[in-house]
């Protein structure tokens, strides 16, 4: 069939999209992640909770990496290639630490109680390994795939980063859903990951555009800059605001306990924003941009007509399952 | 070919993955269909038998759903990883085809699994019982669009090929190209015996331990009917699926019959040993024009023989036997679940010989073996091409080394030996809960009536 819009523009549109899946996916897998290494520092009942709170979410919330990575794989078909066999091995790692969180998360219910220890092991494994290849991943990506020894080391702390970030937005979902003792620990926990996610962020902003002189044009001309001033500006702001929030005993109504998990959501935005302005064009750093890789204007075409009908739809069910199981978590049944 | 061809290293890792995967969908692609069913059984009877059979089995659903869904997300990245000329060169169909599977599909079933799982107390009964309903339709959808791309990778049509890149022509033909809806029907009714065979085996065990109650002697007799029902039709419907190969892809039916030349009274091989080098087969037992009999409905009919195909066709040894193990497997359901029907039909199910009960704990992972047996037929059976006379499958294979493939392998395989072990085990563990439940008690504590530190510890999931 005939693309019915001009077709420079596909690609974009797909760009975006793919962009929006993955953020997606950063932020709701990024809670149930933070949650799965949170629960080694828990026992028993609070455990299993814990578990309870993200039980309902995870299998929808991982499918928008299946969704992100899937843009990828038909839009920018040579892109997907590319990518994937330059980070053959963490993808390899994260893929077996996705299927032992996913598989231990089921088991641990329904194997004898005498293994379930085991399978909570597997769970926090799981999720730290996932978390900490996604990093090393995305420090390889933002780099360009290079393989110097300078390179490596930004990639383990850009792997450490993601953990500080995952077990962030994890324990912000704490305060939303668990109360009373549990609910103070995890306001502990948030405020120790929110400074280590502000250094690494920092870290990563800093880096970047020493390491890439595009990435240092880009951000560091006028008018641009004055453009951009706010981005940083507003991670600081809710960085220190939420910081002063923590501190202070939340309401005895719990009213507020939904703050914390906004404005982590907000800022891992932020951030993505930043990557995202670092790159356009460029699916792969000064080398491959959104329309050489793109697949034909016929095709992406045809997956736009149903990505449009089917997107709302998936968003607005999203929401719907968030709010049926909305308030604090309980132990879950198949009541 | 050397052990450590990368090419081959990758077949074995895409071949191990998606052999893996495969279990869970079939399995869960008619659990949704038979959960359905437990839940307007019990809409209609308000009787708890059927709920207790529902409350087991979506457990089973949520566990397999669980295996398919993470070695599901293993299969996207392969694609990448291992494979990046597949969509290089044919990504303008398959992209489509996989989007549109992700979109419809897979958040539907994701999204209304947590509704379906856990949201029993806390939506209304229609919801709960429409959000089972679309799982299940989320889960055959998803079927739907993996078999409409492999079918199209069997039997291509509807594409043109501009400066060595595969172009959509005609997606209607596409969608519904010559090997799709036979691969398709083909597919659900295997997974539909599949599960009937599970559950059949799995309810067998429960009542030759205690009886098991209600809800088993239902589930049982159940399995059982649906079994004896679809066997036949299955196997009406696998004859007319490989009439379609012998016309579209020949060669795969000469491999699968191991008949090396093409010639009229082709004699139904029941047993050979196929010698690729020597291009015959030793040790041949055979039926007289038994090939051309069934391929040809007529004892002189011609049937095409593997030498018009010489170094163009599938492995022979690998289609022989994956073929004959599958229908061998589809008799012994039919001679199983047809006996077992009468037997019940007439005696019910507590007078049921136990060797009977025995015969079906056998066969409880029979569906598993036949279709794999039948996938490898007709995935090796491709070979040497990946999209028939598009793209061979050396021409996809992507630059990464022997040492790298091999070492994801191995970290695959261990993970997958595992949980299938775990898999079995805890099937048998669930099956087991409970037990002595007595007659029209729930065989699962509920929370809201019970809520104990019994039923804190089993039922967090």
């Amino acid at each position: 069939m005939t693309p019915f819009i001009d077709p420079w523009w596909l690609p974009v549109i797909f760009a975006g999209l793919m962009g929006l899946a993955i953020l997606l996916y950063v932020i709701l897998d990024g809670y149930d992640l933070g949650v799965g290494m949170l629960t080694r520092l828990e026992r028993g009942e609070n455990r299993d909770l814990m578990v309870a709170s993200i039980g309902p979410f995870w299998d929808a919330n991982e499918t928008w990496l299946v969704l992100g990575i899937g843009l990828l794989l038909v839009a920018f078909p040579v892109a997907h290639g590319l990518i994937l066999t330059q980070l053959y091995l963490p993808v390899a790692l994260m893929l077996v630490a996705l299927i032992l969180r996913g598989v231990s998360f089921e088991f641990r219910a329904k194997a004898p109680p005498e293994h379930k220890q085991r399978w909570d092991h597997a769970f926090f494994a799981g999720s730290l390994l996932t978390a900490l290849c996604q990093g090393y991943m995305l420090g390889a990506y933002v780099l360009g795939f290079d393989q110097s020894l300078a390179a490596v080391l930004f990639c383990l702390l850009a792997a450490l980063g993601l953990v500080a970030g995952y077990v962030f937005v994890g324990a912000c979902w704490l305060i939303y859903k668990v109360e009373g003792d549990l609910q103070k620990r995890a306001v502990r926990w948030a405020e120790v990951s929110l400074w280590a996610t502000a250094l690494a962020m920092a870290i990563i902003s800093i880096a970047t555009p020493l390491l890439s002189q595009r990435i240092f044009d880009r951000w560091f001309r006028l008018p641009e800059i004055i453009a951009l001033l706010p981005i940083p500006i507003a991670s600081a702001t809710l960085f220190v605001g939420l910081a002063i929030f923590l501190r202070r005993p939340l309401r005895a109504k719990d009213e507020l306990s939904w703050v914390p998990l906004a404005v982590a959501g907000i800022l891992f935005a932020l951030g993505f924003v930043g990557i995202a302005y670092s790159f356009y064009p460029y699916l792969i750093a000064d080398r491959l941009d959104i329309w050489q890789a793109a697949a034909s204007p016929e095709a992406l075409s045809i997956i736009l007509i149903g990505a449009l009908f089917v997107l709302p739809v998936i968003l607005g069910y999203s929401v719907l399952a968030h709010w049926i199981f909305r308030g604090k978590a309980t132990h879950l049944s198949y009541e | 070919m050397d052990a450590l061809d990368p090419l081959i290293l990758a077949r074995i890792q895409f071949a191990a993955n998606i052999s893996f995967h495969i279990l869970f969908p079939t399995i869960t692609i008619a659990l949704g269909w038979a959960l359905l069913g437990f839940k307007l059984a019990y809409n209609r009877t308000k009787d708890g038998a059927w709920m207790d059979a529902y409350r087991l089995w979506v457990k089973v659903f949520a566990l397999s759903f669980a295996m398919g869904v993470v070695s599901g997300i293993t299969m996207s990245f392969q694609f990448g990883t291992n494979w990046p000329g597949f969509m290089e060169k044919v990504g303008n169909i398959a992209g489509p085809l996989l989007a549109y599977e992700v979109l419809t599909a897979f958040f539907l079933e994701a999204v209304f699994l947590g509704i379906m799982l856990f949201g029993f107390s806390r939506v209304p009964n229609w919801v709960h019982t429409l959000a089972t309903f679309l799982v299940a339709a989320g889960t055959t959808l998803s079927a739907f669009w993996i078999i409409v791309l492999n079918s199209w990778m069997q039997t291509p049509v509807g594409y043109e090929i501009r400066d060595g890149v595969v172009h959509a022509a005609d997606w209607w033909a596409i969608i519904f190209n010559p090997s799709m809806p036979y691969r398709l029907t083909h597919m659900l009714i295997a997974s539909a015996l599949t599960v009937a065979f599970l559950i059949a085996g799995m309810s067998a065990w429960r009542w030759l331990k205690d009886g098991g109650g209600e809800g088993v002697r239902r589930t049982l007799k159940a399995s059982v009917y649906a079994a004896a029902l679809l066997i036949p039709v299955q196997i009406f419907v696998g004859d007319l699926h490989g009439l379609n190969t012998l016309e579209h892809q020949p060669q795969k039916v000469a491999a699968m019959e191991a008949n090396w030349e093409t010639r009229s009274h082709v004699p139904l091989v029941l047993f050979a040993i196929p010698d690729e080098a020597a291009r015959t087969n030793h040790l041949e037992v055979a039926v007289p024009s038994g090939a051309s009999l069934i391929l040809k409905h007529e004892a002189a009919g011609v049937v095409p023989g593997l030498n018009d195909y010489e170094g163009n066709h599938p492995p022979v040894a690998p289609l022989f036997w994956g073929f004959r193990i599958m229908v061998g497997i589809g008799i012994a359901m039919l001679a199983l679940s047809w006996f077992a029907a009468w037997t019940i039909r007439r005696r019910g199910v507590d007078a049921m010989p136990r060797w009977l009960a025995y015969a079906l704990v056998a066969m409880t992972f029979s569906g598993w073996v036949a279709t794999l047996a039948g996938w490898y037929v007709t995935e090796i059976g491709r070979q040497p091409w990946l999209v028939t006379g598009v793209l061979k499958t050396a021409d996809a294979v992507g630059p990464v080394g022997s040492a790298m493939v091999a070492s994801s392998l191995t970290l695959y395989l261990a993970v997958y030996a595992v949980l299938l072990t775990a898999y079995i085990a805890v099937l048998y563990r669930l099956a087991r809960l409970g037990k002595a439940a007595p007659a029209g008690k729930p065989m699962f504590p509920v929370p809201s009536i019970a809520p104990g530190p019994a039923a804190a510890q089993e039922e967090p999931a």
